[in-house]
């Protein structure tokens, strides 16, 4: 049977055909729908979210070594995160199966870096694989769980934005058995205390000599002839750009790309005149075929910033003179367009802390989630965001150095405050910092749209859960000054800030209301603008709501009134507590004349 | 072997369904027999960011995005992501248009910025097929505004050889239940366009 699914539907079919026992992971972009489509399809996997991937890669790792084929999923960031398990899990290798999926971002379409996590696999010496569709994606979680046992190693399957989010057709097949395993006492391959360690270090560098023949043996890495004197060297979805531009060269095809088939390379590359590599980011192919002593082109013609595309692949094969032209657009870029960013929706929350610190004029720490959309225009309300849990370390080392006059504070979200926030806090009550920290709890992690996480009372596979309750927690780490409030009351949010930013020790505060999109939508009364008494000042404009536009109605300046499309206005309130002549009302209240 | 080879970009902003349309189309190309890729970029986009999704349609399917240039069909849901978006048409493409007007807040907050005055007449200068629809008017008609998609994929039906029932089919599998009619209705109000029922 054929079905059209994602890259992530594949891994996740691929997940339930391997007999997968368990499946982790904290959300992420572009990884997020591989447990969401686990959950929502194949309740026979026990899935769920971890606080971050640290946990998550740690549960898996549990998992495997108690028997069960375990499926770790996040974004190339998140590896960081989880570096510390990933690397000595090389080492201690598995019991059943463990596959770890790496979705990166080339492009950074939703992330703050583009990192090419491909160097993860050759820095733990774990063998790597990367699908080039949606198929191959489904294929390769099989292979990997099959490998991971013949080996013993965890398997890194490494995905890209245009692998995960693309869609093609896919074989589908019957669920397989997994092993029957059970979890053996093994201490001296799975206690990593240094006299364990070494003897496993030596099983590490024994296993990739057997799977650098294994790389050269494997049709996973395949050669397509078709005659040329060109060969390209390629894998990922560069693949298929190549193939789209000039079917007519010859492919070496890279599925099983760690350790590379050098074997095979060589061959490849003494049977053609010009040999090309022609890969996304960095040269990890290629700088590695060099190292091997081959003579390959590649990033002189195709850059390592960015995704790639088959208009790149064809510049980059006209620039390297092996095809004569590219064809170009022929109807050319409309200059002189607005942008179109992304921006908080009508009646978010965020809207009001972002503009409370606007108007205080403090140094904002930020942090990852919507909420970072406080930096945009017109708010400006953010001044760092390094990475998710960054805001409170950032805080206290700038307040520590008294970097702001007017204060610092960090601002970051409920689920990021549980992914890495927590242990910030604790520096600041340990060390004494006196920053004041906003946790913009919207009950969801709503960038990544709106899974659960330890604050909202549901589980991924949707059972009820213990609600972890913020404002304790932070007391019991030792906040004396925790206090929740509305965002949606601007100027208590004030208030409330310039109390916490005089005071000599860590405070925080807790805004409440919930993402109005996730779970559920709220639509509240709308508001209106009363044409009459609106000046034109533009001072709602300044609170960046999609909702508010010009209208075609001026002051006697030429300058625009206000008007609300009352469809998607959520009745947050916000633009009428800063509009000075109470021009902003409630449908209801509006007086027709 | 067909001869079929379809590029179609559709666009559009967060939240007016674009994902939907391309979704329908892929399972129409697919059903027929060919195969198909789609691509598309979510996460950031989706807070009032424009949405883009890339659907090929062949014998066989390499690169899941379109070319600069090599699109077949634009199809989008607002007039100023069409004009926009046509760096990515063929010359001797065609595109169906919404006229629907999307402001973003950015446009209205800051002076530098502004939104094309005739963005479709615009269009119209650098190509030659460009057909708009007034999806928005003709979904409040319907009585529901989350009907644009399948009007503007009742248009595009038009243009490609997949017979009715086939879309019809995916459109009843992919409908809530309750939906499905007024669904159909608004595919037919959609096939009802033809190039040559507007002036071009
Ligand atoms: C290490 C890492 N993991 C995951 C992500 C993806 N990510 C970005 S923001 C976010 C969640 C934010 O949720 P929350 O803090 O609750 O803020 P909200 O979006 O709800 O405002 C996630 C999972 C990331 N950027 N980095």
């Amino acid at each position: 049977m054929k079905e059209l699914l994602s890259g992530n539907e594949a891994v996740a079919r691929g997940a339930f055909e391997s007999d997968v026992k368990l499946a982790s992971a904290y959300p992420g972009t572009p990884s997020t729908e591989i447990l969401e489509t686990i959950a929502a399809k194949f309740p026979s996997i026990y899935a769920q979210w971890s606080p971050n991937e640290k946990v998550a890669y740690e549960v898996g790792v549990g998992a495997s070594i108690g028997g069960g084929r375990a499926l770790v999923t996040m974004k190339h960031v998140g590896l960081n995160v989880a570096a510390d398990p990933y690397m000595t899990h090389a080492y201690t290798g598995v019991n059943a199966g463990f596959v770890i999926v790496s979705a990166d971002d080339p492009e950074m379409h939703s992330s703050q870096n583009e990192q090419d996590n491909r160097f993860f696999a050759k820095f733990a010496k774990i063998p790597m694989l990367e699908p080039s569709d949606s198929n191959e994606s489904k294929e390769m979680v099989l292979t990997g769980f099959e490998l991971s046992e013949v080996f013993d190693t965890p398997v890194l399957l490494r995905m890209t934005t245009r692998i995960s989010h693309s869609k093609g057709i896919v074989e589908i097949s019957e669920q397989t058995t997994g092993p029957d395993r059970k979890f053996v006492k093994e201490p001296s391959k799975y206690v990593m205390v240094p006299s364990n360690a070494r003897g496993r270090h030596v099983i590490v560098e024994e296993r990739i000599e057997k799977l650098k023949k294994f790389s050269d043996e494997t049709p996973l890495n395949f050669i397509e002839n078709n005659g040329s004197k060109v060969g390209i060297i390629t894998g990922g979805v560069s693949y298929q750009y190549a193939k789209e531009v000039t079917p007519e060269f010859d492919y070496l095809k890279i599925g099983f790309s760690y350790p590379l088939p050098m074997k095979k390379i060589e061959e490849f590359i003494n049977s053609h005149d010009i040999v090309i590599v022609v890969e996304e980011l960095e040269p990890f192919y290629e700088d590695q075929i060099k190292a091997a002593g081959f003579k390959v082109k590649g990033k002189e013609y195709f850059g390592n910033i960015g995704e790639l595309s088959p208009y790149r692949v064809a510049e980059g094969f006209k620039n390297a003179g092996v095809i004569d032209e590219v064809k170009l657009a022929g109807i050319g870029v409309e200059k002189d367009m607005f942008p179109r960013p992304p921006v908080l929706c009508p009646g978010c929350p965020h809207r009001g802390a972002f503009m409370a610190l606007k108007k205080l004029g403090v140094a904002v720490t930020g942090d990852i989630g919507c909420y970072t959309l406080g930096v945009m225009e017109p708010l400006n309300a953010m001044d760092t965001c390094i990475c998710m849990g960054a805001s409170i370390g950032n805080a206290i080392g700038m307040e520590k150095v008294k970097g702001s006059d007017k204060g610092t504070v960090a601002v970051i979200g409920d689920s990021t405050f549980f992914h890495s926030g927590v242990t910030g806090l604790m520096d600041a009550v340990y060390n004494q910092s006196n920053v004041t920290v906003m946790v913009l709890d919207n009950s969801a992690t709503a960038m990544t749209g709106g899974q659960q996480h330890p604050s909202t009372g549901k589980t991924l596979m949707g059972n009820d859960a213990r609600k972890i309750d913020i404002p304790n927690l932070c007391k019991a780490l030792g906040v004396k000054r925790v206090k929740e409030i509305d965002a949606y009351d601007y100027d208590e949010v004030i208030t409330c800030l310039k109390e916490e930013l005089t005071a000599e020790e860590p405070s925080v505060l807790i805004t409440t209301r919930p993402c109005v999109l996730m779970p559920k939508r709220i639509m509240d009364e709308p508001y209106t603008v009363d044409l009459e008494l609106c000046t034109a000042c533009s001072a709602c404009f300044k609170i960046s709501c999609p909702a508010i536009s010009a209208s075609e109605e001026t002051n006697k300046h030429g300058r625009p009134k206000a008007i609300i499309d009352e469809s998607v206005c959520t009745g947050c309130t916000l633009c009428a507590q800063v509009c000075p002549p109470e021009a902003i009302v409630l449908k209801s209240q509006k007086v027709e004349v | 072997m067909s001869d079929i080879n379809y590029s179609i970009l559709i666009v559009g902003v967060g939240g007016q369904g674009v994902l939907l349309a391309s979704e329908i189309l892929s399972e129409v190309a697919m059903n027929f027999g060919l195969d198909v890729k789609k691509s598309e970029v979510h996460g950031m986009s989706q807070r009032g960011g424009i949405v883009s999704s890339h659907i090929k349609i062949a014998d066989k399917v390499y690169s899941p995005t379109i070319r600069y240039g090599q699109a077949d069909f634009l199809i989008s849901f607002e007039q100023a992501e069409g004009l926009r978006a046509m760096d990515w048409m063929k010359k001797d493409g065609a595109a169906i248009v919404s006229t629907t007007k999307l402001i973003p807040a950015i446009v209205t907050s800051k002076k530098e910025y502004n939104y094309p005055l005739n963005a479709i007449e615009t269009m119209k200068t650098k190509a030659e097929k460009i057909i708009a629809v007034k999806a928005d008017t003709l979904a409040a008609e319907l009585g529901n505004p989350r009907l644009v998609n399948t009007i503007l994929m009742g248009v595009l039906s038009n243009f490609m050889v997949f017979p009715l029932e086939l879309w019809l089919d995916v459109i009843r599998n992919r409908v809530k239940s309750k939906f499905v009619d007024i669904n159909i209705e608004a595919f037919n109000k959609g096939r009802e366009i033809k190039l040559s029922s507007v002036e071009v």
